[in-house]
């Protein structure tokens, strides 16, 4: 079973002959940045450019925040239960200060946002990142060596894939969370999410790293490398990782986005972080409980605010799938 | 010259591709012209844009790919501008076209039969029935025997060449009049390729068709073709008979081109240089190895006892083929079987055979890419175990390189060609400092041809040959005693391949080497080796000194392989 | 072909006995199961002839035995919290969540498919791009935002559907259905479209990318040098070999479907096994947690098997083997 929609053909960069026996010249690094295919199809497609500005926007605005927020939400002296559930400043009722209106807490929308936001970020990479070096730590293993270690490790990756994502992060957590002592579940909320996501997300980069190391071991350069006689972990090191890296980035990018949904997810079921310190989810689980007595932005902007970060990092990842395997062009 | 109007004319043709480095011209303003009953071969050598002409007249070219000027008149009618119905009337019907691999141009999840009578029923107005029978009758007349049972079957239940046979009977179902063939036989082995080409032959005489060959092989055009058109960088630069194209060739670039062929017949010293063709033209011998002073002529391998740089005894390997529950199900590849030879000292020794005899596996097993099953490898006398990793392993195997087949592969697209070429220099300590490193790698660059500044660049901005010279050079590196090429030019043009080999015999000359030399290409094996193994399905059939295998053949696989050689000498032509 | 189906089969069995294993390790892992079943007033030697009755003093493997037997006969114990057996439980609730997943993979696969093979077709039209699009924010949007907003948009603000619950059920046996009634329909239409959505997107994307990487294929060019139809190749040609690929994904989304019916059911107060499995792992009540495990599990594997086995008919070098 091949995840076709992550299945690539590594093959067919484009290859320019130079005419033959020309003087060459070594060319400096900026010059082959700009000359580089990829960055060329990045710098001709809006859609890619926008998506990479609002992610950036979105990356800057929230690890910024303890600066640029207008209110410290998690500031008891900043927040005043009289200003709870104010609506936004352009409807009625609405404060100059509280440009997107207030919880019903009484906590700046627009500031909750900003730090949520940053939450959301933050475990969605450091998710990934797990995610990331235990799959392709394995995949590459798995890949490169073969036989018994192949077979043990894909058939974890395959009983793993049996339980759907969403749902083995939260039987991981809602463990992880069984096992902390009570008093310390609330600040280590955050790992043991982080944990959750990163757990469930490594098979799918095993399959990817694994199929890309067969594609690549198979490569002559490998023989190659074994002929001159170099030792196994420096060709894994030297010649396969770096020639295995492009699709697992379409991975990690796609992954990010999921990775997000799938804190907000667990948050907005109220497994995930805790509403002392809420990230995106928890805002929308929160603001939920208002919706229907008409409180409407409690819970719109953080939606909002989670949907387009998501978008901007998925037309990413979309555009580097296409760049990346020029065969669908 | 026919009297009335020819089946195909083309007039002052141009094709381009409109990239983002600005417009590739394919074609530029091409005249041909075939003959019905005629066999037109069309020649060149890697983006010589012959493929872009067969496209251009169906209408069928790659995005961005534009027909920019010119006519196609196709029994006297223009094709060029027609909408997509004409276009696709004319496609099948008048046109048929036959590509390179058969492996992939047939549906794998139709039956031949469903896929044969679809198009005999889309171009021909028939009743199923008779479409089924016609269907059987194509079968047979392109060599398939029962057809009426084959056609039940599935594409994957045919062999390469039965596939290819299909192919043709699917290009013929609309009874078209003109058959273009992009290199029909290219991905085929030799045995195979010559009955594919008769079929051809014999369809086109038989059934009055006007075919065109595209094909950059010029033993391929020399066996079929009538006339011969040669093609280099987008132009036609030489229309002829065959006979004249290949035996007396006019323009500069044919006849370097026809030099560049090795000969089948004799061997040369060397190739003549090629001087037409603007390639990596630098004349080695300008700068020979003195092997007393040189870096390269450091010896740090004793010299084998008994005068044999490498000998195999009684070599095994088998793979799976197909997994089963129990072993007897288990299919087996016997790939290597009982193989015994022995290479000497400064010898040049060829392991020739058609694809899956087993020969790369060979090469394999003796660098210790792969582990025999059973039987004892000896590098310069000594006993190895090369895929081990322990001390002793490590310096045999130094004195093993391999040079690999395909040039887009053998090396690291992430890496500088300096640090491919340094890899086994650093690894192995052989230079006292990193200055030291860099000095032997652009010496090592200009002594392949490539000229130092080549160490600050990246694999991509080098051609194929050129890239050859880099994996050559990084074979030296480990300044090895033998050296194990495996097909080193089978995929590079036959003007580069001229050159290649001219500097692997350059470098061994030089240097002393032994080398191992596989190749599928017999007249390749005779202009380089002094002994060869001639193998099959896994085993040696007859080893002989070069001159005696092919003058006197005595194994009677041999003789056959010798008998489909292509050969320049029009002497030998079937159908004359 | 034996040989292919036998391993399959095998292969299954594999993932099973896995993942049972993971779910009694739960037992284990997770809190200890006295202290679960009895209040904080029993004495010692009551939670010692617990311990006994229960079997936990027994070694590990004979534990396990025990029970992989009893979960083969569907008995996964009592309920920690409800203290009612887990099977019942189960059953109870197994019809709102199979029919919630049924309509939801009817929509996603039949809109999903339709929409992809059209994409794929008419990869330049204005109606493809519009159709991309979209479906890009649709994977960009989590489930439980779509039902939120489905929720206030159709049950709040223009009070067309009801905002959750299952209503108007009928009894067939002990399976309740909300088929036979327009009240059934109409609380189950929302939810549906919910689960559906994202897995919508996802097959969509995934057949149009299969169908545009067909589309290079040289026996299509091959196709198109004979002169057959633009329709002929779409359909004949093209769409058979696209399925291939995307039946086998089209099983892991099943699988998927089952995962997000847990948040659906939570947002819908849906009253199914996946409302029931999150109020479980709030609880920490392992027997629900551990079945539900298992259960869902069994479901992938069987549909796997299927989609193996569909593979059988259509591609026959599965079914006829080599050469």
């Amino acid at each position: 079973m091949c995840l076709s929609i992550l299945a690539f053909d590594w093959e067919g960069s484009s290859i320019s002959t130079n005419p033959a026996g020309s003087v060459v010249k070594p060319r400096g690094f900026f010059s082959r940045l700009i000359d580089n295919d990829i960055a060329w199809s990045f710098f001709h497609s809006p859609a890619a450019m926008i998506a990479a500005f609002i992610t950036l926007v979105c990356v800057m605005a929230t690890m910024l925040a303890p600066w640029i927020a207008p209110f410290n939400p998690f500031d008891p002296s900043q927040i005043s239960l009289w200003d709870g559930k104010l609506p936004p400043v352009w409807v009625e009722g609405g404060q100059p200060q509280y440009l997107l209106g207030t919880d019903n807490q009484g906590r700046d929308m627009l500031s909750t946002i900003l730090y949520g936001g940053r939450l959301s970020i933050l475990v969605g990479l450091a998710a990934v990142c797990l995610g990331m070096v235990l799959g392709v730590l394995l995949g590459v293993i798995s890949g490169y060596f073969g036989g018994a270690v192949d077979a043990v490790i894909m058939r974890i990756a395959d009983i793993q894939l049996t339980i759907p994502g969403i749902l083995l992060a939260i039987l991981i957590n809602g463990i992880g969370r069984t096992l902390l002592p009570l008093e310390l579940r609330e600040d280590f909320a955050i790992y043991v999410v982080i944990f959750a996501i990163g757990l469930t997300d490594w098979p799918q980069f095993a399959r990817v790293t694994r199929g890309a190391t067969l594609v690549e071991s198979q490569k002559e350069y490998v023989q190659a490398a074994r002929v001159i006689g170099l030792p196994r972990w420096l060709i894994i090191m030297r010649h396969i990782l770096p020639n295995v890296m492009r699709p697992v980035l379409v991975i990690a990018t796609i992954g990010l986005a999921l990775a997000i949904i799938s804190e907000a997810t667990l948050s907005f079921l109220g497994q995930g972080i805790p509403p002392t310190t809420p990230s995106l989810g928890t805002l929308i689980r929160v603001g939920n409980e208002y919706l229907f007595s008409g409180l409407w932005w409690i819970t719109l902007f953080p939606a909002a605010a989670l949907v387009i970060l998501v978008f901007a990092v998925n037309l990413l990842g979309d555009w580097m799938r296409d760049a990346l395997n020029p065969k669908l062009r | 010259m026919a009297t009335d109007q020819a089946l195909l004319e083309i007039h002052n043709l141009s094709v381009q591709f409109p990239t983002r480095r600005g417009v590739v011209e394919a074609a530029r303003a091409i005249n041909l012209q075939v003959q019905p009953g005629e066999v037109l071969g069309l020649v060149g050598e890697s983006g010589a844009g012959k493929s872009t002409i067969g496209n251009a007249i169906i209408d069928l070219l790659e995005h961005p790919g534009r027909v920019t000027e010119g006519s196609i008149l196709f029994q006297g009618e223009e094709l060029r501008g027609l909408d997509d119905d004409a276009m696709r009337k004319v496609r099948g019907d008048r046109i048929g076209m036959i590509f390179q691999d058969p492996q992939t141009s047939l549906n794998p999840l139709l039956r031949i039969g469903e896929q044969l009578i679809e198009t005999i029923r889309k171009s021909l107005p028939v009743s199923d029935k008779e479409a089924h029978s016609r269907a059987v009758d194509l079968l047979e007349a392109v060599g398939i025997d029962q057809a009426e049972v084959r056609l039940k079957s599935y594409p994957h239940q045919f062999s390469g060449g039965m596939r290819q046979r299909v192919v043709i009977a699917l290009a013929l179902a609309g009874e078209p009049d003109l058959i273009i063939a992009d290199e029909p036989t290219t991905a085929l082995d030799v045995s195979i390729q010559a009955q594919i080409l008769d079929l051809i032959r014999h369809l086109c005489k038989t059934r009055n068709l006007g075919v065109i060959i595209v094909t950059h092989d010029i033993g391929v055009i020399a066996n079929i073709a009538d006339r011969v058109a040669v093609m280099y960088r987008g132009e036609v630069v030489e229309t002829g008979p065959v006979a004249q194209i290949v035996g007396a060739p006019q323009h500069d670039y044919t006849i370097s081109l026809i030099a560049a062929v090795p000969p089948a017949d004799r061997k040369l010293e060397r190739f003549n240089s090629v001087d037409y063709i603007d390639g990596d033209n630098l004349d080695h011998s300008a700068r020979r190895i003195d092997v007393g002073t040189h870096w390269l002529g450091e010896q740090s391998h004793s010299k084998s006892p008994d005068g044999a740089a490498v000998s195999v005894e009684n070599l095994k390997l088998s793979f799976v083929l197909e997994r089963a529950l129990f072993k007897r199900n288990r299919k087996m590849l016997q790939a290597v079987d009982d193989v015994t030879f022995s290479i000497a000292d400064g010898e040049t020794f060829g392991l020739v055979g058609e694809s899956g005899s087993g020969k790369s596996t060979v090469a394999r097993l003796i660098v210790g890419l792969y582990k025999p099953q059973a039987g004892r490898i000896r590098v310069m006398g000594q006993e190895v175990e090369l895929h081990k990793q322990d001390e002793q392993s490590l310096l045999a195997r130094r004195a093993l390189q391999m040079i690999f087949q395909d040039p887009y592969s053998s090396l690291n697209g992430r890496l500088k060609v300096l640090d491919i070429v340094a890899e086994p220099i650093r690894f192995f300590k052989m230079a006292g400092s990193e200055k030291q490193v860099r000095s032997i790698v652009k010496d090592l660059l200009d002594h392949v041809g490539l000229g130092a500044a080549a160490a600050m660049r990246y694999p991509h901005e080098f051609s194929g040959g050129q890239r050859q010279r880099i994996s050559i050079a990084r074979a030296l590196a480990s300044r090895p005693r033998i050296l194990i090429c495996d097909e080193p030019t089978s995929a590079l043009d036959v003007s580069i391949q001229a050159q290649i080999l001219n500097l692997l015999k350059d470098l061994q000359q030089e240097l002393g080497l032994t080398m191992l030399f596989i190749s599928h290409d017999l007249p390749v094996i005779r202009q380089m080796c002094d002994r060869v193994a001639v193998m099959r399905n896994g085993a040696i059939c007859e080893i002989a000194q070069t001159e005696l295998l092919f003058n006197a053949p005595s194994h009677e696989y041999t003789r056959h392989l010798l008998d489909l050689m292509p050969r320049m000498d029009l002497l030998d032509r079937h159908y004359q | 072909m034996l040989s292919y189906i036998f391993r399959r089969l095998a292969q299954s069995v594999l993932v099973m006995a896995a993942v049972s294993l993971i779910s009694f390790s739960l037992f284990n892992f997770v809190g200890d199961p006295v202290n679960n079943m009895v209040g904080q007033e029993a004495t010692r030697e009551d939670r010692v002839r617990i311990r006994q009755d229960l079997g936990l003093d027994d070694p590990i493997f004979t534990q396990y035995v025990r029970f992989m037997g009893n979960a083969l006969n569907g008995d996964f114990g009592l309920s920690y919290r409800i203290k009612r057996p887990v099977s019942t439980l189960i059953k109870e609730r197994l019809p709102a969540t199979l029919e919630l997943v049924f309509v939801s993979a009817v929509i996603a696969l039949v809109v999903g498919i339709a929409a992809g093979v059209y994409t794929g077709i008419r990869r330049n039209g204005w109606l493809s791009k519009t159709i991309l699009s979209t479906s890009l924010v649709g994977v960009s949007l989590p489930t439980f935002i779509i039902g939120i907003a489905l929720i206030y948009l159709f049950a709040v603000t223009l009070r067309w559907l009801p905002s959750s619950g299952r209503a108007g059920v009928v009894e067939l046996g002990w399976w309740k259905t909300s088929f036979l009634t327009v009240d059934g329909w109409r609380s189950i239409i929302l939810p549906a479209i919910t689960l559906s959505l994202f897995q919508l997107t996802m097959i969509l994307r995934l057949v149009r990318a299969e169908m545009l990487e067909v589309m290079q294929a040289d026996y299509i060019k091959f196709a198109r040098a004979r002169g057959l139809s633009e329709r002929a190749i779409n359909f004949v040609h093209a769409l058979k070999n696209t399925l291939v690929p995307v039946i086998t994904i089209i099983g892991l989304n099943i699988g998927g479907l089952i995962a997000f019916s847990v948040i659906t059911e939570t947002v819908f107060q849906w009253p199914g096994t996946g409302l029931m499995f999150i109020q479980a792992v709030d609880f920490a009540d392992v027997p629900i947690m551990a079945a539900y495990l298992c259960f869902v599990a069994l479901i992938f594997v069987i549909v796997n098997l299927i989609v193996d086995l569909l593979y059988v008919f259509i591609d026959p070098r599965i079914r006829l083997g080599g050469q």
